[in-house]
């Protein structure tokens, strides 16, 4: 009962409310930057800030199928405004990187290819755009069947996501950690015997619980 | 002897902060052994702008302290820097545990505004205060076998919370060949824009080489040594193929992983601008004959 006065409440949400709500935070680090309230290294930090966003909102996109399947919330509606917030911070965090932190075009491709987390990172970033691109009614009629095995690449970009934190950075790193398990495990609820694997284990438990 | 080298950064753009600042009359001087500066040679005068305290004292790598730039700020109060002892020992006549007073008695203090350039590719400039290395190693005596000065930080686990976490092989050493060490620009810092050092920054006292990477101005020493062999530095012990004994700063001689060809200067804002970075970080005429005859992209 709960859930579907969730969902019937989520359904009176349009999905452009998103578009004008997930913008926030990235412009709101944007003007700390230019009003010089991002300390020291004001260029690194807004990089960083706009990199954990994007990499927040891959997740949330992940989530909602496991979401669906476990609790019937369904958040299916705003999917594709989340995954493409997500590549408009992927994109203001490289352009951050290429414009105000690299400052040379012919460095660029030293750097893609001798850094390994910027290989991995920059790897991400195009694996984003043909979802970007296709993320419209248009390209779901155009492309049928196709559209959904083509919006799998979201696995690989968020994998590669989660190893770009990792690897750059320092030592033993918890947050970085904990967003590749995060990501791993929704990932792993996609397998489907893992995945009625736990849906029947969480059935026995509510009847236990419940009765 | 102390002064040994003058500044050539002017104060003319003294950065409106309201900090006690030394108007000393800087002139630009040629180096000899013992030679004093001589005439201002307005071709050699550079304005270096120092930057704030706030960044200089707000951003560092102290990984004692934790390893992120903001944690040495908020962490390094836990150090206790009173009653402050050093060991030294090795190739000396006179070895034995100092207290910091007695080490500086009698030793010339003086401010040196210094170009500082970290590996990580930002660099800052910074106003120290402090004696030269020569005046405290002549205090003590170096031996004549001595070809190596070697140094160590402060290893207090109940202190310094980043030592719980193997990043680096504790306690942090570093090491400086003996010629490098009595060049008159290696100082051993006690204070920065008149005041008393910081703890994140390395007090009470912390070598500053200018024109080696950051990493090899040890701070908060604790032991000096004099010594025939070259002396194991914890960067090098955690990655040879990137970290050298010399690590002198060199824009032809990148890092495995990133160019040294440019820095970022700290302080310049969201949008500032990379600047090509200087052979010896600036100090080419001082140190280049210290090296010269050997290859630098073997002895990095």
């Amino acid at each position: 009962m709960l859930i579907q006065w969730i969902n019937t409440g989520l359904r009176k949400i349009p999905t452009w409310v998103l578009y004008l709500i997930l913008p926030i935070p990235g412009l709101l680090v944007i003007a700390a930057g230019l009003t010089d309230n991002l300390g020291p290294e004001p260029i690194n930090e807004l990089e960083e800030e706009l990199g954990e966003f994007a990499l927040k909102l891959l997740i949330l996109g992940l989530a909602i199928s496991p979401l669906l399947h476990f609790t019937r919330i369904n958040l299916v509606r705003f999917r594709r405004a989340i995954g493409v917030m997500a590549f408009a911070y992927v994109t203001a965090h490289f352009l951050v990187w290429f414009v105000l932190d690299l400052q040379g075009l012919n460095q660029i491709w030293t750097e893609i290819v001798k850094r390994p987390y910027v290989t991995v990172g920059f790897a991400g970033f195009v694996a984003m755009i043909p979802l970007a691109i296709t993320s419209n009614d248009l390209s779901v009629r155009r492309l049928g069947r196709f559209w959904r095995i083509l919006h799998r690449l979201t696995y690989l970009v968020a994998i590669l996501a989660g190893l770009h934190f990792i690897m750059l950075s320092k030592g033993f790193d918890v947050e970085a950690l904990a967003h590749m398990i995060v990501i791993l495990a929704f990932l792993a609820l996609r397998v489907s015997k893992w995945r009625r694997g736990l849906q029947s284990g969480l059935q026995g438990l509510r009847k236990k619980l419940i009765g | 002897m102390a002064h040994r080298w003058t500044n050539t950064l002017t104060r003319a753009d003294v950065t409106p902060e309201p900090l006690w600042l030394n108007r000393r009359q800087v002139i630009a001087g040629a180096l000899g052994a013992g030679a004093m500066a001589s005439i201002a040679s307005p071709a050699l005068a550079e304005t270096l702008e120092p930057n704030t305290w706030e960044h200089i004292t707000s951003y560092n790598n102290f990984y004692e302290f934790g390893t992120d730039k903001e944690d040495p700020a908020a962490n390094a109060h836990r150090l206790n820097t009173s009653g402050w002892e050093i060991e030294v020992d090795g190739l000396v006549d006179a070895p034995g545990r100092y207290s910091l007073t007695s080490l500086l008695e009698g030793v010339s203090e003086e401010e040196r505004i210094y170009r500082f350039r970290c590996v990580e590719a930002w660099s800052m400039v910074v106003p120290w205060n402090g004696v030269e290395l020569k005046d405290i190693l002549d205090k003590v005596g170096v031996q004549s076998g001595a070809k190596y000065v070697a140094f160590e930080t402060a290893n207090r686990p109940d202190e310094m919370p980043g030592l719980r976490y193997p990043v680096l092989d504790w306690p942090y050493r570093e090491g400086l060949r003996l010629d490098e060490a009595l060049h008159p620009l290696t100082l051993m810092a006690t204070g920065i824009y008149g005041k008393p050092i910081p703890n994140q920054n390395g007090a009470p006292i912390r070598l500053v080489v200018p024109w080696k990477y950051g990493f090899k101005s040890i701070k908060s020493i604790v032991r000096i040594t004099l010594t025939d062999q070259e002396p194991a530095t914890s960067w090098n012990m955690a990655n040879a193929r990137e970290y050298g004994f010399y690590s002198n700063v060199n824009p032809t001689v990148s890092h495995p992983r990133w160019s040294q060809a440019s820095e970022r200067k700290i302080g310049g804002g969201l949008f500032n601008r990379r600047q090509p970075t200087l052979m010896f970080n600036g100090y080419e005429a001082e140190v280049a004959d210290l090296y010269k005859g050997m290859d630098l992209t073997t002895y990095f």
